[in-house]
């Protein structure tokens, strides 16, 4: 089980801040799909990687990373900051 | 070091001060101050969102790069989320060092930094709606000349 956590207009697409997902996923490009596959809302938000960032247990990471004792994953578009 | 990720609107002048305040070693102290920009009155209101947790570990990170690419006597990092007002001010960093360059030098890097590798999230709201701020290119081609 991990905590998934959606920001900015990915929260907003997806319609929640975070949920715990049960999923053997191997990558997060696997767990992108099995999201995906759920319902419409989730295969618009993930429909573009490249507006997509993703950290894991919060530091920055990319789509190919291993899942394998990640508790936390976090979408969300580039980041805005300053 | 210092950060702070707060809601509440902070006093430039008070917070410059007391950074000033304690830099012994230092010969120079720059500050930067980034405003919400009302868009010719046409903003009704920013909100910035973040992620807690990373948010404050991101901007560590940074913070800890800066000490260890220029001779910082101190910095301090405060940036602001939740709603704020045209005008207001959304962040500002301050950098202190032995000679203006590092100090000029590392206020830009955390800057420059904090634009694009910091978990915030600006979303404007006008008469027209809301739109989230989008990332430009120009501030992710800025991290290339460190």
């Amino acid at each position: 089980m991990i905590d998934v956590l959606y920001f900015a207009w990915v929260r907003e697409r997806i319609g929640l801040p975070r949920e715990k997902v049960q999923t053997d996923a191997a990558t997060v490009a696997d767990l992108i799909a099995e999201l995906s596959a759920r319902e419409e809302r989730y295969a618009l938000a993930f429909s573009d990687l490249a507006a997509l960032r993703v950290a894991l247990d919060q530091e920055l990471s990319s789509f190919d990373a291993p899942l394998a004792g990640v508790r936390e994953v976090a979408f969300f578009p580039p980041m805005t900051g300053g | 070091m210092r950060l702070s990720v707060q809601a509440e609107a902070f006093d430039l002048g008070a917070e410059s001060n007391a950074f000033a305040a304690h830099v012994a070693g230092a010969g120079a102290v720059v500050t930067f101050t980034g405003l919400v920009r009302d868009n010719g009155g046409s903003l009704a209101a920013m909100e910035i969102e973040h992620y807690p947790g990373m948010t404050e570990k991101a901007i560590a990170a940074i913070m800890d790069q800066a000490k260890a690419r220029w001779s910082l006597v101190d910095a301090l990092v405060i940036h602001r989320y939740g709603r704020l007002a045209g005008g207001e001010a959304i962040m500002m960093v301050a950098t202190a060092a032995p000679h203006r360059a590092d100090a000029f030098a590392a206020a830009e890097f955390l800057m420059d930094y904090l634009k694009s590798r910091a978990p915030f999230w600006k979303k404007e709201l006008s008469a027209d709606g809301a739109t989230w701020v989008a990332a430009k290119g120009e501030d992710e081609a800025a991290l290339n000349r460190w």
